[in-house]
């Protein structure tokens, strides 16, 4: 019980931020923020002896019970190890912003609690059984990513890269929650485990490519792959804490989780195999390829990222292939999901620290452009030293850790040729050679990034700001994580039987009874003259020659065609396609006048019921059964006709209103007539509030114009009022004139004292049975009403009137 | 704009507390009798702009210094509590519960977790009335 309410610890924290941030404001609201994360690495971290030896902790909140939606928090190696790395870089993250965000300048309240608004959605995302549940914390991790990267909102540039990352991102999920439901069409159940038990028949069916396609575009998107990587350098506008987080850490992680949590399922299909791992290595070539055409220091890194996820990616794909071989072969395969889950430990650390490094230079100078930057050595020594481990793991170089998982990359690659199934055996020699030009390039632009920045000529003067050293505060993350990249090389199978075998087991699942047979050490020195050492080789000498050569070839770059970029092609779908012609299509129709859109609205809706009606022959008339007309009745209705006719032909509006008041209040009459004593209360309730707020209002609406005087009969505007009259009055005869089904009503009378303890079924049915329905219509009614209040001031605050 | 109608500033001030108890009497009984939440906070409503009417908005407000936008999350905090609770004790999404009790004064009453979440709705139906009210109003 406790482990699922964990989730949603961030979010109840994220209720005092206001408080904090209001009335503590001598101490950095940060601090406050740094328990939650620090708390749950904690509470993870008792959760590891059990989950290393293989087994799985379940726990389980019933949400809405009838349809199987229910928050599940299912802590298997996977989601413990994605667990623990939220919550531990969460906390180094927290703990760098306290020094990146200034107290007194910055909107301390909105940041963190997008922050923890985030951390929990993510940790729902990787925790979730339920894929429901899972598909809402999917779509909050887009909503709390779009409030961070547009955190700075009064730069068009974060509000651009916001808007981007979430039309890409939400796109990608609506098309996993297609895919969702389709396996779960399939399987009959919400739940991943249950669907995994019974992945051979899923993979029978007709929809499984279909769900297998779509669930892969949400992890696509998510994860940045090509082509929709796009979103990630825009990101970039984000404060360096959110990126140092979410671009690196976790958020496009969740696409990684997402294919290794499905792995089991898919596998069995071939092109999962071919996309997953095609996809992968081409996102990895196109990120290395173009990160060294960038000139901002963080841009370089989002490329890089995009580029690494591309590595993980692919390392997944060619994992699943496991599932199809045998014997001896079968370990190379099994190999490369190991080395997955080493890479994405791997890099968490070192791209973490090289995002707070790129924050620092930033903080300190002033500029993020590497064209400026140099010579900055000896002013910045520590940030110097953790961004050269940093860069170093990253080019995969030895004895930081990123060269481990680099070179078991490499053995993957190498195998794939040997694969024969599929068409591997032909196609597949261009997976070794892609992945060795792709790591050329990633140690070119290792190199670059950290060469650039603090070797070579100061030009130190001309800086915005006369760089000196971070704050110690602000390094003590860096260098915890750049600490990390080199104790993981000398470690790593602690860290092997620890983390990475439990999550292993889960992504095979049958291949493995207990972690400990996933027998794979990993070791710094893989023998002499093998491939893998010769590729590495290569990749060291090709990439210190091309990087010393950098300034000649770089022109390269230029010479690619700018108007055919796939930023080009969004700039164009966006802005050209919706924009201009879409909107010119809607302008027609969307005149403006709320008069005419009422009309439509009103005219759709009965042509829609009267031609179902019709359609359906659902159209009868009986008057069985009813009641007698009294001679008051019959007056009360004339006086209903009269004041209607008076709503419509009054010369003035103050006149309209009374009218209508009129027809409020003898409605409300035959509602008391009726027995409906509640219906006729609000009835007359509604009816005083609303004259009252027309005659609030009267003074504000335009002047009736000179032909609207004469009450100019319109052809329309009749037309649509006679139609919804009409079908009014057909739906209320047809519905009193057939009982297809025993009135609802009875069930009602009967449970409602039993079961809801009341007596008046209107009021239980809205507070009880029906709650769910009047919990939406009251925040529908907020927002009607905060609406009100936000068009009128604003427009207000607009002509420089003081609130 | 001031107006100085003594007769319907008088009675305004003293009809304004029957509505308001009959409002509160309306919420309470809603659960037995013909009430509840939404009408009690319409009611409650009305009896302010009756205030209104009878004074004017500025006065109203500085005799009643509401902030009716907080009010409305309030409610909305409250609904939305009332409907989570149930989840902290293992059930479902929106569970309600009751039960009787011997209260003092009152005898034996029954209390129930949907009255909570009535007063929720009835916080948000008097906050945003009065919120499109008061925003009308004031708009010059």
């Amino acid at each position: 019980m406790f482990q699922v309410l964990c989730i949603f610890i961030p979010l109840l924290a994220a209720l005092f931020m206001p408080f904090f941030f209001k009335k503590v404001n001598s101490i950095h609201t940060g601090w406050f923020v740094l328990v939650v994360p620090i708390f749950l690495v904690i509470y993870y971290a008792t959760f590891v002896p059990t989950i290393s030896k293989g087994d799985a902790v379940i726990s389980q909140l019933d949400w809405i019970p009838s349809l199987g939606i229910s928050f599940v928090s299912y802590l298997d190696g996977l989601s413990l190890l994605f667990s623990l790395l939220i919550s531990g870089i969460g906390a180094l993250v927290v703990l760098y912003s306290i020094y990146y965000l200034d107290r007194t300048r910055e909107q301390l309240h909105n940041f963190y609690i997008y922050l923890l608004m985030f951390m929990c959605a993510m940790l729902g995302v990787v925790q979730s059984d339920n894929m429901m549940t899972l598909y809402l914390f999917w779509e909050l991790t887009s909503i709390s990513s779009f409030l961070l990267i547009g955190y700075w909102n009064n730069r068009d540039k974060s509000r651009f890269g916001a808007l981007k990352s979430t039309m890409i991102t939400v796109a990608g999920g609506m098309m996993m929650l297609g895919g969702f439901v389709l396996l779960s069409i399939m399987g009959d159940t919400f739940s991943i485990r249950e669907l995994i038990a019974q992945a051979p028949e899923l993979a029978t069916s007709d929809l499984f490519i279909v769900a297998l396609v779509l669930i892969l575009l949400g992890a696509f998107t998510k994860s940045a792959q090509f082509p929709f990587y796009i979103w990630l350098p825009d990101a970039m506008e984000a404060p360096t804490p959110v990126s140092a987080y979410l671009h690196s850490a976790t958020m496009v992680k969740a696409g990684i989780y997402l294919v290794a949590r499905f792995t089991p399922i898919f596998a069995q299909s071939e092109i999962w195999i071919w996309l997953v791992t095609g996809t992968g290595l081409l996102t990895l070539f196109w990120g290395s390829f173009f990160a060294l055409k960038q000139w901002d220091l963080k841009g370089i890194l989002a490329f890089s990222t995009v580029s690494q996820l591309g590595l993980i990616m692919s390392l997944l794909g060619v994992g699943a292939i496991a599932y199809h071989v045998e014997g001896a072969q079968e370990t190379v395969f099994k190999y490369a999901a190991f080395a997955a889950i080493f890479h994405l430990i791997n890099h968490a650390t070192f791209k973490g620290s090289l995002f707070m490094i790129a924050g620092i230079v930033d903080h300190e100078t002033g500029t993020r452009d590497i064209r400026k930057l140099g010579g900055l050595m000896s002013i910045m020594p520590v940030s110097f030293t953790v961004a050269l481990i940093g860069s170093f793991s990253m080019a995969g170089l030895p004895p930081f850790n990123g060269f481990l998982s680099k070179e078991m990359f490499l053995t993957a690659m190498l195998s794939i040729t040997e694969f024969d199934l599929f068409n591997f055996s032909t196609w597949g020699i261009l997976f070794p050679i892609i992945a060795w030009i792709a790591s050329v390039f990633t140690f070119i632009y290792s190199f670059y990034f950290v060469f650039k920045t603090f070797t070579g000529k100061g030009k130190v003067e001309e800086l915005p700001h006369k760089p000196h050293e971070a704050p110690v505060g602000m390094l003590v993350s860096p260098v915890i994580l750049g600490a990390l990249v080199i104790i993981l090389f000398f470690i790593p199978n602690v860290i092997a039987d620890t983390f990475i075998k439990p999550a292993v087991m889960a992504i095979q699942p049958f291949l493995y009874s207990s972690p400990e047979q996933v027998a794979i050490d990993v070791s710094a020195w893989h023998g002499h003259f093998t491939p893998e050492l010769m590729m590495t080789i290569g990749i060291i000498a090709l990439g210190l020659v091309l990087f010393l050569t950098l300034s000649k070839w770089q022109k390269v770059y230029r010479l690619f065609p700018s108007k055919l970029t796939l930023n080009n092609l969004y700039d164009f779908i966006i802005y050209e396609l919706c924009d201009k012609w879409i909107g010119r299509f809607s302008a027609l129709y969307m005149t403006g006048s709320i008069r005419r859109y009422l009309s439509y609205m009103l005219g759709s809706i009965s042509i829609i019921v009267i031609a179902t009606l019709f359609m359906q022959n659902a159209f009868k008339v009986t008057f069985d059964g009813a009641s007698p007309i009294r001679a008051y009745q019959i007056i009360l209705i004339i006086v209903l006709v009269i004041g209607t006719i008076a709503t419509v032909f009054a010369k003035s509006r103050i006149t309209s209103i009374v009218a209508l008041g009129l027809v409020g209040y003898t409605v409300s009459l035959f509602f008391v007539m009726f027995n409906a004593p509640d219906l006729a209360l609000t009835q007359l309730v509604i009816e005083t509030i609303s004259v009252a707020l027309f005659l609030l209002a009267f003074y504000h609406l335009p002047k009736y114009k000179k032909e609207e005087e004469r009450t100019r009969f319109r052809f329309g505007r009749a037309f649509v009022s006679i139609a919804v009259g009409a079908m009014v009055t057909l739906v209320a005869l047809s519905a009193h004139s057939q009982k297809l089904l025993p009135s609802i009503s009875e069930y009602y009378k009967e449970t409602v004292y039993s079961l809801a303890g009341g007596g008046n079924i209107v009021n239980v049915i809205l507070v009880d049975y029906r709650g769910f329905d009047t919990l939406f219509e009251i925040a529908v009614l907020s927002i009607a009403g905060i609406a009100i209040f936000g068009m009128i001031k604003l427009r207000l605050s607009r002509k420089g009137e003081k609130l | 704009m001031k107006t100085n109608d003594v007769i319907i500033q008088f009675t305004a001030k003293i009809v304004f507390f029957m509505i308001f108890f009959y409002a509160v009497h309306i919420f309470f009984a809603g659960h037995y009798t013909p009430g509840g939440g939404f009408v009690g906070g319409l009611v409650t409503a009305s009896a302010i702009v009756l205030l209104i009417v009878a004074f004017d908005l500025k006065t109203v407000q500085t005799i009643l210094p509401i902030n009716y936008i907080y009010m409305v999350a309030c409610g909305l905090i409250l609904a939305l509590g009332t409907a989570a609770f149930s989840m902290f004790t293992g059930k479902p999404f929106f569970t309600h519960f009751f039960d009787y009790f011997n209260l003092p004064i009152l005898g034996k009453t029954s209390l129930h977790t949907a009255a909570l979440f009535d007063l929720g709705v009835y916080l948000v139906v008097v906050g945003v009335t009065m919120t499109i009210i008061q925003t009308i109003g004031e708009d010059e």
